[in-house]
């Protein structure tokens, strides 16, 4: 098989296995949510509900794609897609498996970084081209929320960085087996990532950008139909992405007991942190917009700088 | 390769000439987000996928957020794009425009006069940036650092908090207050507010404090 066959065979599994994944997303959350809260969710539609996704895209599909006149036509046109292609961007480096990444980039940890951070545009241009004041301030604070917390997410993989001694994440991956898998040394940069990276998602508690009780959700409140649909999906595929980034840099990637082929193992602890996150959402209220930006900046900050000089300190002694 | 590299150079040239000609200032930000984008795709087939990284990660993921920030809470109406369009006639480009064609000329003369060089594509790797940056040039590092850091020292300035305020009703007295006004006056009355809040609003440049004080006297 020609490396060019393979790269266009690999892409378009992925492509399918994440969409499926994205939209099955909406569904296991809301089942979650009412299992946690303890209510039965939707299970009328097929089998414990789980043909609700088609109906519900089948519903989103024939909505009227409503474009407000005081809109800013073209940019409110790109804006949905712009987080759906980072996102899916982001994924051609993550190693599902030993050889089955898209592409086996020496820089691939800052491509993900370099996605992530365009993918603010998607929420600030949405809520900007709506020209509305309520989708107004939703975007400022995603764009300040976001940019924020970025610089804690990068800051926290650096530690993982100076222990696999690699940006490759194949290299980061392989450096867990020999060491060992990276939650035990990086403990501080874990918590740091996994705080910053629900916050990317705007997920909740974190999700100020469409606080519906305050901003009637925010950035997307002018958006209607599919349009609506793809920062929804958008939402569900950074959940997936950022799980699979935790996965891949702190807990071992495909590593695992030779009982399961690797893609299985990576799949499992990916759904495990799925599940957390959504466990988060039933759990958790969401703090104030100053108490969110203090604490990244005066808590998070130091603290991962602290975990990036102690990692250096470290390695250096130990060589 | 060869075909790549002029590929993005175009979308390069053909994104910044769209900045300078757009009227709405947005737009014309995200031309220049797509420019930034295609100078690190360059550097890229250059051989530089770290600095490529750096340079989505930083000017167009950070900077230009910034900028698009920046102009999202000037909130400029369509009056703005009027004026930019009658500032924008050929009266007051064409002058800039035709001495910068000359240069223009002058250089692509020198490029063809050289001769044709093929692009040399070794791949440098992070690490090797790092080496060099920490070697060859340490002097930039450090002077870059020292920018870096009056540049936080004039945002704690400016960031930094006269009084800590969870609620009026637990306000404390902070040093300004002390010295405008003498102890006995310090009293709390029965709306939460001490006797000189007027003079204090109108001293102090904290706009946090005006607001409270005002909506105390409500």
């Amino acid at each position: 098989m020609s490396p060019l066959l393979q790269t266009i065979i690999i892409t378009v599994v992925v492509l399918l296995v994440l969409m499926t994944i994205a939209a099955n997303l909406i569904w296991v959350e809301r089942r979650m949510l009412a299992l946690w809260q303890d209510r039965l969710g939707p299970n009328r539609v097929g089998p414990l509900g789980l043909v609700q996704v088609v109906a519900d895209m089948v519903k989103i599909f024939f909505k009227e794609d409503w474009i407000p006149k005081f809109a800013d036509r073209p940019v409110f046109f790109i804006a949905p897609t712009i987080v759906i292609i980072t996102v899916l961007m982001s994924f051609a480096v993550i190693p599902f498996a030993p050889g089955i990444s898209v592409v086996n980039l020496n820089v691939g940890l800052l491509f993900f970084l370099a996605m992530s951070s365009l993918g603010v545009y998607s929420v600030v241009l949405g809520g900007w081209s709506s020209n509305n004041k309520y989708s107004l301030l939703g975007s400022l604070r995603a764009a300040a929320q976001m940019i924020s917390y970025e610089v804690f997410m990068g800051l926290s993989l650096m530690g993982v960085v100076i222990l696999a001694g690699s940006f490759n994440l194949n290299d980061i991956v392989e450096a867990q087996g020999r060491i060992t898998w990276f939650f035990i040394p990086q403990i501080l940069g874990f918590f740091v990532f996994f705080l910053a990276g629900i916050a990317e998602t705007h997920r909740l508690p974190f999700d100020l950008p469409e606080a519906e009780s305050e901003l009637i959700s925010g950035f997307h409140s002018e958006y209607s139909g599919m349009k609506f649909g793809m920062f929804f999906v958008g939402e569900y595929l950074g959940i997936t992405l950022i799980s699979s980034m935790i996965v891949t840099l702190f807990f071992g990637g495909w590593l695992g007991p030779s009982f399961l082929p690797p893609v299985v193992w990576f799949l499992l602890k990916m759904a495990v942190f799925i599940l957390i996150f959504v466990l988060l959402r039933a759990a958790l209220p969401r703090p104030r917009y100053d108490q969110l930006m203090s604490y990244g900046w005066k808590f998070l900050l130091p603290l991962s700088l602290l975990n990036l000089v102690v990692t250096g300190l470290v390695v250096l002694l130990l060589k | 390769m060869n075909a790549l590299f002029y590929i993005a150079s175009v979308v390069a040239i053909a994104a910044t000439i769209m900045v300078i000609t757009r009227l709405n200032s947005i737009h014309a930000l995200l031309y220049l987000i797509v420019s930034l984008l295609s100078v690190a795709v360059i550097f890229f087939l250059l051989g530089a996928p770290f600095v490529a990284a750096l340079e989505v990660i930083v000017y167009a993921g950070a900077i230009m957020v910034l900028f698009v920030f920046v102009v999202m809470m000037l909130n400029l109406g369509p009056q703005t794009v009027e004026q930019e369009s009658r500032w924008f006639n050929p009266k007051i480009w064409i002058g800039p425009a035709a001495l910068s064609a000359i240069l223009i000329a002058e250089f692509i003369y020198v490029l063809i006069s050289h001769g044709r060089q093929n692009l040399d594509t070794r791949m440098i790797n992070p690490k090797q940036v790092g080496f060099s940056l920490f070697s060859t040039y340490l002097l930039g590092v450090e002077l870059a650092s020292m920018l870096l850091l009056a540049g936080i020292i004039g945002a704690y300035h400016l960031g930094r908090r006269k009084e800590a305020v969870f609620h009026r009703y637990f306000r404390r007295p902070d040093a300004l207050y002390e010295r405008l006004h003498p102890k006995e006056e310090n009293k709390i009355d029965e709306n939460g507010l001490k006797a000189g809040d007027k003079p204090l609003s109108k001293t102090n440049v904290s706009g946090m404090k005006q607001k409270k004080s005002e909506r105390g006297e409500l």
